[in-house]
């Protein structure tokens, strides 16, 4: 018999249905996984193992009397960006120490009421500040996989890579994860899982930790395109509470996989192919060409001619509103406190001590670009680009083209503790240069593996979609799945 | 534009993060490497661009201007490294 903790979310699903297997027996399989592995990772920070045992019991019992939701009696990880009621949420910061909201995120309450099982809250970089998940205050994730025939261990990338080495090594069914400026899609690049951003709006943002708020979006990682449409139909909702969350009618993704992509126009920006980008990743992309135009889809070249200016952008928009949402953290509501002489010493000695080295970094960037006379020379030219950035893909859209294929990253992934990345903060902002550019215009994008590089290491393709149109990134991404295969790491553990 | 060291120590005091000599020192250079990475910027013509401000075209939902929770001043206190009968307790702030 397969190992339980194999199943995909959508086999699984199949064999609770057919009472194959129950929920309990499927949770317990997961909760083991965790207690003899998770050391291994540190993919989880928190796990709450009766809490999963009681929810399994509950769902078994809920299907027994006919009640099945989308997601009955599936074990899911959440990233602790997500509040959730009474346990740790912290961000992976120690700025909010022993924080134990008193309510539950919009994302996780959908999942609870869709029948899902929680094992626990996942590791992150620290605010979802990073691309290693080495930021996070509770140590770095381990990637399950390694370079062939060598033993260094590797980043999951970041900030969801607790999310995303959850996946890889079977430590959860599928996981939530968010995503500012491509902390979904690179850490699925760099572990050979299926991450998908959906448009700005699509899934509530209350209750979870705020980064950069018009940037922010959660999405799920999963094993599959299959299980990431699953998942994402129970996240996706339009929320009372979340002003920006869109009163548009969730479709039923799973339903566009194995639709045809056969005369879909596919757009190729030309401004993706970077000086000193491995040719492996050239060849990626070629391949993924290859796939889809066999599949019958129409490949187009165009251009997004202010692509080199959506990174610049992004870290002059993103640590500004980090800046103002993280001034919340003071040492009076919530989390640490560092007494001082005066308030304004208690202040500065609390934010002193409980933000990490990358979070106070971006605050500084943030309030200096806000501060007088700064302004409109970085701050106010950012959201005009900003601008243009979204109207390249407008007039590419509005010319007929119905996704864009581009490389998820610029490598696979990385060594831990990389020092050439430790002495130079842009060195590591540059993974997120194929990523940023979505979230900068709010459209949809999906990560799919779809190979392996020399050394054995997973690499990912991205698809970019019109705004709600997650249909059709599910559809192509489905296809390249197909072509390419799934990879799984080889089991050292 | 460049930052120096009278700079980051301003803008630390902004923030409200308390710096040493030490961490000063070096965020000079780090801010320099980011401060320089974003000044391309300036090389875009911008002209008759509107800055964006939502970047999908929406209307905002609005609500009926009358209280919809309320009643959890135990709840909202939980969390607190120091209360007192549903207060925040801070250093004092007036002599």
């Amino acid at each position: 018999m397969t190992e339980l903790t194999s199943l995909t979310i959508a086999e699984a699903r199949e064999k609770l249905a057919s009472k194959e297997i129950t929920s309990v027996e499927l949770t317990k399989a997961y909760v083991d996984a965790i207690d003899a592995f998770n050391g291994t990772f540190n993919a989880y920070i928190t796990t709450t193992p009766e809490k999963a045992m009681d929810m399994a019991k509950a769902s078994d019992e809920r299907r027994a009397s006919g009640k099945v939701g989308a997601l009955e009696g599936i074990p899911l990880g959440i990233k602790d960006l997500f509040a959730t009621e009474g346990i740790h949420t912290q961000a992976c910061s120690h700025i909010l120490d022993g924080f134990k909201p008193k309510y539950e995120s919009t994302v996780t309450q959908n999942l609870w009421d869709d029948g899902a099982v929680m094992l626990g809250k996942l590791n992150m970089d620290e605010f979802a500040m990073g691309s290693s998940n080495e930021t996070s205050f509770y140590g770095p994730v381990i990637n399950p996989w390694k370079a062939e025939g060598s033993n260094q261990q590797l980043v999951p990338g970041g900030s969801s890579g607790g999310s995303a080495a959850a996946v890889a090594a079977h430590l959860c069914a599928g996981a939530t994860a968010t995503d500012t400026g491509g902390s979904i899609r690179q850490p699925a690049a760099f572990t050979g899982t299926v991450g998908i951003k959906p448009t700005y709006g699509r899934c509530s943002r209350w209750g979870t930790v705020a980064f950069a708020s018009s940037l922010d979006q959660a999405g799920p990682i999963a094993r599959d395109v299959r299980d990431a449409a699953i998942m994402l139909k129970s996240m996706a909702s339009v929320d009372k509470k979340d002003t920006t969350s869109v009163d548009l009618p969730i479709p039923d993704y799973e339903a566009a996989l194995g639709q045809s992509v056969k005369g879909m126009k596919i757009g190729i920006p030309k401004e993706y192919r970077v000086d000193n980008m491995p040719e492996e990743i050239e060849a990626l992309w070629q391949q993924g060409i290859a796939f889809l135009k066999d599949a019958g889809a129409e490949i187009v070249d165009i251009t997004l001619p202010h692509t080199k200016y959506a990174l610049p952008a992004y870290y002059i928009v993103a640590p500004a509103e980090a800046s103002s949402n993280l001034a919340r953290y003071d040492g009076v509501r919530y989390g640490l406190r560092v007494d001082g002489k005066d308030i304004a010493d208690m202040y500065e000695k609390t934010r002193a001590a409980g933000f990490g080295t990358e979070v106070k970094r971006r605050i500084m960037i943030g309030t200096y670009v806000l501060s007088a006379g700064y302004y409109d020379a970085y701050y106010l030219q950012a959201q005009k680009v900003r601008t243009l950035i979204k109207r390249d893909f407008e007039t590419v859209f509005h010319a007929g083209v119905d996704a864009i294929l581009t490389p998820a990253t610029p490598s696979s992934a990385f060594g831990i503790a990389d020092e050439n990345l430790a002495a130079d903060p842009v060195a590591m902002y540059l993974n997120d240069i194929f990523t940023v550019t979505v979230n900068m215009a709010g459209l949809p994008g999906i990560a799919v593996p779809a190979g392996l590089d020399k050394k054995g290491l997973p690499l990912g393709l991205q698809l970019i979609g019109k705004p709600f149109e997650e249909e059709t990134l599910f559809r192509t991404a489905h296809v390249i799945e197909q072509a390419a295969g799934k990879f799984t790491p080889a089991k050292w553990w | 534009m460049s930052v120096d060291l009278a700079t980051v120590k301003r803008v630390a005091r902004l923030a409200r993060i308390a710096v040493t000599e030490d961490d000063a020192n070096r965020m000079v250079g780090e801010l320099n490497g980011i401060i320089n990475f974003v000044e391309q910027l300036g090389e875009v013509d911008v002209t008759g661009v509107e800055p964006m401000t939502s970047v999908t075209p929406m209307d905002m939902r609005k609500r009926v201007d009358a209280v919809t929770d309320g009643d959890k001043a135990d709840d909202i206190v939980a969390n607190a490294p120091s209360t007192d009968r549903n207060f925040f307790l801070v250093p004092k702030v007036v002599e």
